[in-house]
C-alpha cells in the first residue's frame, strides 16, 4: 500500500511535469500550427543554461533565473524570429521537419559545448522524507506536483481572468476574427512562445534533479509531451494537464506493475487507443476535420 | 529538344558515375555509397507514401527493421537470401496494409502521431523479444546473397547488387506513378472528396499507399541486413523514421527524383562532414533548417519553381509581343 501511495505520488509528480510541457505544446499548435517535435529538447536545453550560469558562480535562484531569461530568449523568440516565422506559411509539415531539424541541432550542440555526461543537477524544492500515518512519503515527488500544478493554475488565471489572456485565447480560436476585434494578434503570438518558453524552463528545472541533466534527455520527454497532449485533446489546455498526469500515473505503475521492459509501451498503446476511438482526445472538442 | 538529349547525357553521367566511381573508393567509401542506394529505396517507399498518396508516416524506420529482421532472423536459420527477402517484403506489406486503417480515420497530424507510436513499439519488441531477435546483443553470423551463381561478398560486389536493387525499385516506382494507380494516389492528395466521388475508390488506395510504400521500406531493410551483416535495435529507432521523413521533404517529397538527392543529402553530407569530428550532426542539421526555410518544398521543389517562372515568362514575353503585333494592326 505505502509502495502504491508513493507510485501514485511519483507518478502525478512526473505526470504534473509532463502537463507543464504538454500545455506549451498546445498552446504553440493553437496559435501557430506549429508541431514542435523539438519540444523534448526545449526541455532539456534550460537546464543547461542554468548550469552554465551556476559554474560561472552565480547562487542558485539567480542561476534559475537566468536559465529562465535565456531560455525565453532563445526558444522563445529567436525560435519564432529565425524558424517559426519564415516556415509558417509553407504549411505544417515543413516547419514540423524543421523543428526534426532543431532537435538534433540543440542535442548535438548541448552535447559538443557543454559535456555527453549526465549532470547533476540541484534542485530548489525541498527533498526528504515525509512519515504521515505510517506511509513515507517523498517531500521532493509531493513539492514538485504542488509547484507544477501552481504554475499550470496561474497560467489558467493569466489565460481566463486578464485581458492578455483573453487576447491571447481569441488569437487561438479564431485570428481573423481576433484581429478584426483590434487584438494585436502578432503580439499574442510571441507571448504564447515566450509562454512555452517559460513553461519548458520550469519543467527542465523541475525535472533535472530527478533524472539528472544530460543532452538526450529530451527524447524521452518529448514523446511523453505529445502523448499527453494527445491523450487529453490537442486544442485543449484543460486536456493536457489531464493528459499529464494520466500519463505520468499510467507509466509509473506501468513499470511497476506490468513490466519494466515494456513501460514505455503502454503509454503508446493509450495513445493509439485514444486517437482512433476518440481522435479529439479525453477533454477535447472534436475538431473540424480538414478536407 | 536539346534539353532533352542534354538530360539524357546528364542522367547517363550520373549513371555511370554510380557504376565507375565506387571502383576507386576504398571499403568505407563502398559502404556508404551501398548504404545511400538502401536509404533511397526506403525514401521511395516513403515518398509514394506521403508525396504522391499524401499520408504522413513517420513508421518508415520500422519497416526498414522489420525487413533487416526478417531477413537476419531466418537467414541465421539457414534459409539463404531469396526466400527471406520475399518474406520480408510480404510481411512489411501486409504490416503497411493494417497501418494504413488508421489514416482511414484520422488525418495529419494524428496520423503522424500514431505512425510515430507504431515505430516505437517495434522498437520495443526488436528490444525485449530476446528469443525472436536476441535484444540488444544483435544478430549476427548470416552471409551476403548468391545469385545465379555470382557471389556477393566482397563490399564492392554487394555494392552493384543494391545498385540492381535500386534500378529494380525505381523501375517498379516509375511505373507506378505513371500508371493508374499513380494518379489515384495522386487524386489522393489533392483532394480525396473529389477523388471519392469521381469513383476513386479512396480506401483501398489509401491502405494500398501505405502497404507498398512499408515493403519498399521492408525491401531496404532486406538488403540492410546483408550489407552491414549485423542487425540490432540501435539503427530503427524513432530517429531512422524522421531521418527518412527529413530525406523525403528536402529532396521534394512528391518528386521521382527527390528521394535520390534527400537520401544524398542524408546520407553522404554527414559523411563530407566527419572533417568536422562532433559538430558534423550540427552542421547538418543547421544545413537542413535553411534549406527548408529557403526551399520548403525541397530542393527539386525550388527548381520546378525556376522552370515554371522561365515559362511564365517567356509566355508573357510572348503575349506582350503578340499584343504589340495586335495593336500595331
Amino acid at each position: 500500500m505505502m509502495n502504491f501511495t508513493n507510485l501514485l505520488l511519483a507518478g502525478l509528480a512526473t505526470g504534473a511535469i509532463y502537463a507543464l510541457v504538454a500545455i506549451g505544446f498546445t498552446l504553440l499548435w493553437q496559435t501557430s500550427q506549429t508541431i514542435n517535435f523539438a519540444q523534448g529538447e526545449f526541455v532539456m536545453v534550460p537546464a543547461f543554461f542554468a548550469l552554465a550560469a551556476l559554474n560561472v558562480g552565480m547562487p542558485l535562484p539567480l542561476a534559475l533565473l537566468v536559465g529562465l531569461g535565456l531560455s525565453m530568449l532563445v526558444l522563445g523568440v529567436l525560435f519564432k524570429r529565425l524558424l517559426v516565422d519564415p516556415m509558417l506559411r509553407h504549411g505544417v509539415l515543413p516547419l514540423a521537419i524543421c523543428t526534426m531539424a532543431l532537435s538534433i541541432f540543440l542535442k548535438e550542440t548541448v552535447k559538443e559545448v557543454y559535456s555527453a555526461e549526465a549532470s547533476r543537477f540541484p534542485s530548489f524544492l525541498p527533498g526528504g522524507n515525509l512519515s504521515i500515518f505510517g506511509t513515507t512519503i517523498s517531500i521532493q515527488s509531493l513539492s514538485i506536483f504542488v509547484f507544477a500544478l501552481c504554475v499550470v493554475v496561474a497560467l489558467q488565471m493569466f489565460l481566463m481572468r486578464t485581458s492578455t489572456g483573453r487576447q491571447m485565447q481569441a488569437t487561438a480560436q479564431n485570428p481573423y476574427v481576433a484581429k478584426l476585434l483590434g487584438v494585436p494578434v502578432e503580439r499574442m503570438i510571441l507571448y504564447t512562445f515566450l509562454i512555452n518558453a517559460a513553461l519548458v524552463a520550469i519543467a527542465s528545472f523541475l525535472i533535472s534533479p530527478v533524472y539528472l541533466a544530460k543532452f538526450s534527455a529530451g527524447e524521452t520527454l518529448g514523446l511523453a509531451a505529445f502523448i499527453a497532449a494527445i491523450v487529453g485533446g490537442f486544442n485543449q489546455i484543460r486536456g493536457a494537464i489531464v493528459g499529464g498526469l494520466l500519463l505520468g500515473v499510467v507509466d509509473n505503475l506501468a513499470a511497476a506493475y506490468v513490466s519494466t521492459q515494456y513501460r514505455g509501451a503502454v503509454p503508446l498503446f493509450l495513445l493509439i487507443a485514444v486517437i482512433l476511438f476518440r481522435p479529439q482526445g479525453l477533454m477535447g472538442r472534436a475538431e473540424e476535420r480538414t478536407v | 529538344m536539346s534539353r532533352s538529349l542534354l538530360l539524357k547525357g546528364f542522367g547517363l553521367l550520373i549513371v555511370a558515375g554510380l557504376i565507375f566511381i565506387p571502383l576507386t573508393l576504398n571499403r568505407y567509401g563502398i559502404y556508404i555509397m551501398s548504404l545511400w542506394a538502401i536509404m533511397t529505396i526506403a525514401a521511395m517507399g516513403l515518398n509514394l507514401t506521403l508525396g504522391y498518396a499524401g499520408q504522413v508516416s513517420l513508421a518508415q524506420g520500422a519497416f526498414v527493421g522489420l525487413g533487416a529482421y526478417t531477413v537476419a532472423i531466418m537467414m541465421s536459420a539457414g534459409f539463404g537470401f531469396w526466400l527471406p527477402l520475399v518474406l520480408a517484403i510480404a510481411i512489411t506489406f501486409v504490416v503497411g496494409w493494417l497501418l494504413g486503417y488508421p489514416a482511414l480515420r484520422v488525418q495529419h497530424h494524428y496520423l503522424a502521431f500514431v505512425t510515430l507510436a507504431f515505430s516505437t513499439l517495434v522498437f520495443l519488441v526488436f528490444r525485449n523479444e530476446e528469443w525472436l531477435t536476441k535484444g540488444i546483443y544483435g544478430i549476427m553470423g548470416f552471409k551476403r546473397p548468391t545469385a545465379f551463381g555470382v557471389s556477393f561478398q566482397k563490399p564492392i560486389e554487394f555494392y552493384y547488387f543494391t545498385l540492381a536493387a535500386l534500378a529494380l525499385a525505381s523501375a517498379f516506382v516509375a511505373w507506378l506513378v505513371r500508371s493508374p494507380w499513380g494518379r489515384a494516389f495522386l487524386a489522393l492528395r489533392e483532394n480525396p472528396i473529389r477523388a471519392l466521388s469521381l469513383g476513386v475508390d479512396t480506401r483501398r488506395y489509401t491502405l494500398m499507399a501505405f502497404a507498398i510504400g512499408s515493403a519498399m521500406g521492408g525491401f531496404a531493410g532486406a538488403l540492410y541486413a546483408p550489407l552491414v551483416e549485423f542487425v540490432d535495435p540501435t539503427p530503427f529507432t524513432l530517429a531512422l523514421s524522421l531521418n527518412l521523413l527529413m530525406m523525403v521533404i528536402v529532396g521534394g517529397s512528391g518528386f521521382f527524383f527527390g528521394p535520390f538527392l534527400g537520401a544524398a543529402i542524408g546520407v553522404l553530407l554527414p559523411e563530407w562532414l566527419r572533417f568536422a569530428h562532433g559538430w558534423y550532426l550540427i552542421i547538418y542539421a543547421l544545413f537542413v533548417m535553411i534549406l527548408l526555410i529557403k526551399t520548403p518544398t525541397g530542393i527539386l521543389g525550388i527548381i520546378e519553381n525556376m522552370i515554371a517562372a522561365r515559362k511564365t515568362r517567356a509566355a508573357s514575353a510572348a503575349r506582350a509581343a503578340a499584343s504589340a503585333t495586335l495593336d500595331k494592326a
